[in-house]
């Protein structure tokens, strides 16, 4: 009994050892496999009109979709688009699942030390609520104690609900919290302010009872990412190339007008910046 | 104690194994309100479902045909569907269309938030189970037992309730064993509704930190002991139930 015991704690210790202790091998080379196979796997958003969504004919679409394409004509590949949601699309960066991460991700220090972010950065949003009219919130002080829908893993949900105190109820996409907001089961929606504007200016008739009144705070940029190995190689160097360019051509302001979007600031300066 | 929390943080610096939710003073709060949150959900629905079953059970040894027909219905509707569906179904299509009552703000909101409806559909969903696996047990009582209770004059009820349903809950205790097994796993679905359980947590947790494997390591270890108290916890109810003779 007491040796099955020992046994069992030495293979415990094992597995865990195992699961922990594997360092995710070094991806080298991602460069090299993208043009061998012929093809460029991007993770995108499919639940972030109209950044990344799926259009009436079902297929992947938006602004960033137009990114990736833009990224695979330059490789002189073929583009497969996975979709990838808020709380996994780092670890399938980080699996070698896609090549690239193009999914409305922000920056910051923690994500710098598990993916290679690309810099110049290539949008900025920052976070703002979209809030059900006359539910008495007109500044950040105000949603203490209350409830607020958000999605799983977004960086802005721990600071709302330490910061001032509300109640967040994450789901697994936005179409989720969408309708959990429309049936009334929270105040608000916890968003980029980004996502919010288009979502009211999309014209949508159930969006008419909602507003976007409190100021958007903590602006972050957003960055495509590579594998941190390969931040500084070819692969990282490559990137960094195409969102200057990207920059400095005005393509990224051209699609985002395509897509209806409401001219970021951001791009602007950046334009402005490196022509 | 705080010297244990010293030592996870230095394994985290020294050797990269992050389990935030030791060193991290509010990951730790996170993870123990999603421990026990699972533990109130499995409870809740553990009792409710058996209660299902029970009832479930004696209705279908009714003489009204119409209440074999609703219970039959209800196991076809609940045993049929994926949990995750009905989860979805109770919370967006049902609880949507409830009234809505002002609450202390003014604000009209629903009157069951995501906890309920999770449990509300997890027990149904168990129930459903447990109808059939208590059927099962009460078909297996002895047709010679019912006729001797008969014989000795006990009604219908109380031939059910003093006899054939005692019985049966012996012969169904290792297959109702697995059925509660399978809910207390099940209710990790509720993390798709909100509700803020362990998956829930953890997931928040591994978002902010980016410690996704050490967090699925320690979210499967406490699974692993959760669900190992409650089949230890059975185990002994087996044997203070056993009845020498039957079955063992």
């Amino acid at each position: 009994m007491k040796w099955q015991l020992i046994k069992g704690a030495a293979l415990l210790s094992l597995a865990w050892g195992l699961v922990a202790g594997t360092v995710v091998p070094a991806m080298a080379g991602t460069f090299d496999k993208i043009k061998e196979r012929g093809k460029l796997v991007v993770g995108v958003k499919s639940d972030y009109k109209p950044w990344g969504f799926i259009d009436a004919a079902g297929n992947l679409a938006g602004m960033e979709i137009d990114m990736a394409h833009d990224v695979a004509h330059r490789l002189g590949v073929k583009l497969e688009l996975i979709p990838v949601q808020t709380a996994n699309r780092i670890e399938f960066l980080q699996q070698g699942k896609i090549d690239l991460i193009i999914a409305t991700m922000s920056d910051n220090p923690k994500r710098r030390e598990t993916v290679g972010i690309i810099e110049p950065l290539y949008y900025a949003g920052g976070t703002n609520a979209l809030l059900r009219k006359g539910v008495g919130v007109s500044s950040w002080q105000d949603v203490r104690g209350k409830k607020l829908c958000g999605t799983q893993g977004a960086y802005y949900n721990k600071r709302v609900a330490e910061l001032y105190g509300a109640e967040i109820i994450a789901f697994a996409g936005n179409p989720e919290a969408m309708n959990a907001l429309l049936g009334g089961n929270c105040i608000g929606f916890v968003q980029d302010s980004t996502f919010i504007g288009s979502t009211l200016a999309s014209g949508d008739a159930k969006w008419a009872d909602f507003e976007m009144t409190l100021p958007t705070e903590d602006e972050q940029g957003w960055g495509i990412a590579v594998p941190l190995a390969e931040l500084n190689g070819p692969y990282g160097d490559f990137m960094r190339k195409v969102v200057t360019d990207w920059h400095r051509s005005g393509k990224l302001i051209d699609i985002e007008r395509k897509w209806g979007i409401k001219a970021s600031p951001f791009l602007q300066t950046m334009n402005k910046m490196y022509r | 104690m705080e010297t244990v929390w010293e030592w996870f943080r230095w394994l985290d610096k020294t050797h990269g194994i992050d389990l935030s939710v030791f060193y991290d003073t509010g990951d730790r709060h996170r993870f123990l309100m999603g421990f026990l949150t699972t533990i109130l959900l499995s409870l809740t629905c553990l009792m409710s479902s058996l209660a299902i079953g029970f009832i479930g059970a004696w209705a279908q040894q009714s003489q009204w045909r119409w209440a074999r027909l609703a219970v039959g219905a209800f196991i076809q509707f609940f045993r049929n569907t994926p949990p995750l569906v009905q989860l979805y179904f109770f919370y967006f299509a049902i609880g949507g269309m409830l009234p809505k009552f002002a609450d202390a703000s003014g604000m009209a909101s629903p009157l069951f938030g995501s906890f309920f409806w999770a449990a509300v559909s997890l027990s149904l969903f168990g129930g459903a189970f447990n109808i059939e696996i208590f059927r099962a047990g009460i078909e297996a009582v002895p047709r010679a037992t019912i006729e001797a209770a008969e014989s000795l004059g006990f009604s219908k009820g109380q031939i059910f309730r003093l006899v054939a349903f005692p019985l049966a809950l012996r012969f169904s205790l290792r297959a109702l064993n697995n059925n509660m097994v399978n809910l207390v796993k099940t209710t990790s679905l509720a993390y798709a509704i909100g509700v803020p359980e362990l998956l829930y947590v953890s997931a928040q947790i591994w978002s902010d930190q980016l410690n996704t494997r050490e967090m699925m390591t320690l979210l499967l270890f406490s699974y692993v002991g959760l669900v190992g108290a409650m089949v230890w916890g059975m185990h002994r109810l087996e044997r203070a139930l056993r009845m020498p003779g039957y079955g063992q």
